[in-house]
């Protein structure tokens, strides 16, 4: 995506939060349909039928790619559909008593072969590209540690980069969204390439957040990485996505993407509130 | 439906029979032994459809209604997938129909090899009373019953399930397992020795293609799936650490071995449906089939292809850029096979002087199924795609689509078609069609609003879900109340069939029914093809 085509999804985005403060403001009646409105980012709404609002280039360039296939598969459904139909109609026993005997016809065969490998080309050729944006190891900006155990995720925020801290992230079940919030947020500065690196303590679990468009397994004994740079502010939440026993339900992911001066002003608090990654004894504080 | 078997036989008079003990016990005889996988591909998949039920009204509304424990919930969707899976497509597609139909087929008198066929069912019946057993001893810890998905990942497979739940399902499958390479020697050896004279394997019927490519694939593949579970059950029982890092094993190799059997056992469950569509859709056209030989060549060409794309159930676990771009690669490759034989049915369709029987109406419906379950597998073979859509309900809706409204749709119309053949009763063609539209209707209200809730991001296998996603789980639970009621038209469908005084024709489906089950009787004799037929030039079969 060029850097216009990009700054215009950054406006628009600051659009609609300043609408969706407007709303609020018009008071109580309004909240709830304020909140209607901004369900849609970072989180489901109700009768959603498409994606969560992507807020990551590879996110929305993915989206983009993702559409096309499926208006593709579309037409193809339709095609399939319509040949059905019409020899269902055509060729019933009534209007077409005698059966033909053609059995073969090379040029149709030949062309019901090659048609869809250039239409299979076309869809890999885009597929690859942003699989190598995705799978690529661009310079972060801040690493994060990410660690799945049964059933809550923990996060640390290494010492040469201004953090040297670790918290737990278990559910709070008294928040709404029911199921998709946690005590304690993932926090990242906003246009920063985040880094994380993915581990599980005890079985497999899958650090997956929708609103960047991907998710990563936490593999035990593994140190899976991947990154992401959101260009919008937000809270946006996730769910574990690997099978994970009992509590697999129960161990949302929330990240807050804030700007730099909210982001310094977290780092400096997250310093004294949590456990230093020196001192085990202090994680007990970590709720 | 037992009695329908002893009806069948009482009808048989003149043959010489065993005793009811030694026919359905002892049985040697590759039609009693089709009608056994049969009636037993059913029970288990009323058990199966009664674990899904359990899902489904556990996911009509958010929060925990039915399932205290979300563990519970968990068990059930596992034993769902295993049973649905290894003890009803399987048995049904493979052991049922494949059984039945492949001698008469082929012009042989039965299997090559009588006594292990006998053998391959009741390894079949053992296993999947493993598999009941182990719903009822503790798996995870306060719970009972594995929960770990049917992939039965480690380390939740094993650090995760102490009890020894997880050990009877690892057995239920080697029991399965063994039952089925058996069954596919059997079946090789069948197909490759047995044909009547005349009948080349360019000359051969469809399903019987399906069905040499099938066991194939079982011969390939189970013997790794046995590997990697007994991997398993040393790791769990005896201290071994193939899968465990704190020992320098890796989980992810057993996601490699499993996947090297998961991936051809998705088309060891649908290459024999792609026969009985064939058969079923020319019979109905009155026509030969459509490029007989790329229709063959094409299930070899999925086969193959099939045992090289395992990795793409995997892009999510940190695989390398080659890796996975390969994996999209080969897995895009299976789409152009596919796409030959829907248009080949299409083509067979086209001129045809089609007549709407029952099975028709399957077979149908299958093709544009299928065709909706496979684009949205060309979806997910997207790799950078999956990595959104990976473990969510787009998963889940794609591959029932292939395999609800696929394999089992063709389990149906094999049943409505061959029904007559079978039994010698004939199932009121009025019940099969309201049957087809009431799963038609049903699977696709049950199954489309999952893409939904998969792109909105609901991950698979949860009790409880988050209040965004009720409305289309709501839709999809009252889906799956109409497809039950098609299966109750079915069941009195069959009733009706045995308790009406008019008989089956040898050949009831005219002159488009053109493989040799339809020169026997219906049912055919107890001993079939005691004498050969010859094979002579068959129009439209090369």
């Amino acid at each position: 995506m060029t850097k216009g085509s990009h700054e215009r999804h950054m406006r628009t985005a600051q659009t609609k939060h300043r609408s969706m403060r407007g709303l609020a403001a018009f008071g109580a009646l309004l909240l709830t349909s304020s909140q209607a409105l901004a369900a849609g980012i970072g989180q489901p709404e109700p009768w959603q039928m498409d994606r969560q609002v992507p807020v990551t280039e590879n996110a929305r360039d993915i989206l983009q790619f993702e559409s096309w296939v499926h208006w593709l598969s579309l037409a193809i459904c339709v095609f399939v559909l319509g040949l059905i139909l019409w020899c269902i109609y055509r060729f019933s026993e009534k209007r077409n008593p005698t059966p033909s005997k053609t059995t073969h016809n090379t040029l149709i065969e030949v062309a019901w072969t090659i048609v869809p490998v250039l239409i299979l080309v076309a869809v890999a050729i885009p597929s690859f590209r942003l699989l190598r944006v995705q799978l690529s190891d661009p310079k972060s900006d801040v690493m994060i540690k990410v660690t799945g155990h049964a059933w809550y995720w923990s996060y640390e925020y290494p010492a040469d980069q201004g953090g040297g801290f670790s918290f737990d992230a278990n559910i709070d079940e008294d928040k709404q969204p029911r199921l998709l919030q946690t005590d304690n947020e993932m926090v990242v500065p906003v246009n920063k390439i985040v880094k994380i690196q993915v581990t599980a303590a005890d079985v497999m679990h899958s650090w997956a957040m929708p609103s960047f468009g991907f998710k990563i397994d936490a593999v035990p004994g593994r140190l899976n990485q991947f990154w992401f740079k959101a260009d919008r502010e937000g809270t946006y939440h996730g769910q574990c996505s690997e099978l994970c026993g009992q509590r697999h339900a129960y161990m949302p992911i929330v990240v807050r993407v804030v700007n730099d001066e909210a982001y310094a002003a977290w780092l400096g608090e997250a310093k004294t509130k949590y456990a230093r990654i020196d001192d085990g004894s202090k994680l007990a504080d970590a709720r | 439906m037992a009695t329908a078997a002893a009806h069948a036989g009482a009808h048989e008079a003149h043959d010489h029979k065993p005793s009811f003990f030694a026919r359905w016990f002892l049985s040697t005889n590759h039609k009693d032994i089709g009608t056994l996988y049969l009636l037993f591909a059913f029970c288990a998949g009323m058990i199966g459809a009664f674990l899904s039920f359990g899902i489904r009204m556990e996911m009509e509304a958010p929060g925990l209604q039915y399932f205290s424990n979300p563990q519970t919930y968990n068990v059930f969707v596992t034993g769902h997938g295993l049973i649905m899976v290894f003890f009803m497509v399987m048995p049904a597609l493979i052991g049922g129909f494949g059984n039945w139909f492949v001698p008469l087929m082929i012009g042989a008198p039965d299997m090559a090899f009588p006594r292990m066929n006998n053998i391959s069912f009741w390894l079949t019946v053992a296993g999947f009373c493993s598999l009941i057993c182990s719903l009822f001893v503790e798996g995870a810890p306060g719970a009972s019953g594995a929960g770990t998905g049917w992939t039965v990942y480690p380390p939740l497979s094993t650090a995760g399930h102490p009890g020894p739940a997880v050990d009877f399902a690892i057995f239920a499958l080697h029991l399965s397992g063994a039952g089925s390479i058996l069954g596919a020697i059997n079946f090789i050896t069948t197909i490759l020795n047995m044909r009547a004279p005349g009948m080349t394997l360019h000359k051969m019927p469809l399903f019987a293609w399906a069905e040499l490519v099938t066991a194939f694939l079982l011969l390939l593949s189970l013997p790794v799936l046995a590997g990697a579970i007994t991997m398993l059950l040393t790791d769990r029982n005896f201290g071994t650490t193939f899968f465990d890092p704190a020992g320098g094993g890796d989980p992810i190799l057993y996601q490699h071995l499993f996947w090297f059997f998961g991936h051809p056992e998705v088309y060891i469950m649908i290459l024999p449906a792609f026969g009985i569509v064939s058969h079923i859709i020319a019979t109905f056209s009155r026509k030969p089939v459509f490029g007989y030989l790329a229709m063959a060549y094409a299930m070899v060409a999925i086969g193959v292809v099939g045992f090289v794309v395992w990795a793409h159930h995997m892009y999510t676990v940190g695989l390398s850029l080659q890796t996975q771009s390969y994996f999209v690669f080969a897995t895009m490759v299976i789409a152009v096979p596919t796409g030959v034989k829907i248009f080949s049915w299409i083509a067979t369709m086209w001129g045809g002087s089609i007549r709407f029987t029952a099975a028709m109406h399957w077979a149908v419906g299958f093709i544009f199924l299928f065709t909706v379950g496979g684009v949205t597998g060309v979806v997910l073979a997207n790799s950078a795609v999956d990595k959104y859509l990976h473990d969510t309900y787009y998963v889940v809706a794609h591959f029932h689509y292939v395999l609800s409204l696929g394999a089992v749709f063709i389990i149906f119309a094999g049943i409505y078609y061959w029904f007559p053949k079978m039994t010698g009763h004939i199932i009121p063609e009025w019940a099969g069609k309201l049957h087809f539209w009431l799963a038609f209707i049903g699977a696709n209200i049950l199954f489309f609003p999952m893409h939904f809730l998969g792109l909105a991001g609901m991950p698979r296998r949860y009790a409880d879900y988050p209040e965004a996603f009720a409305g289309w789980h709501k839709v999809s639970t009252y889906g799956g109340h109409i497809f039950g009621l098609g299966m109750m038209v079915f069941v009195i469908g069959v009733i009706l069939a045995f308790r009406s005084k008019e008989r089956a024709a040898d050949n009831p489906w005219g002159p488009g029914a053109t493989t040799l089950e339809w020169t026997l009787s219906s049912p055919p004799p107890f001993h079939q093809f005691e004498t050969l037929p010859r094979i002579v030039d068959e129009p439209g079969h090369h």
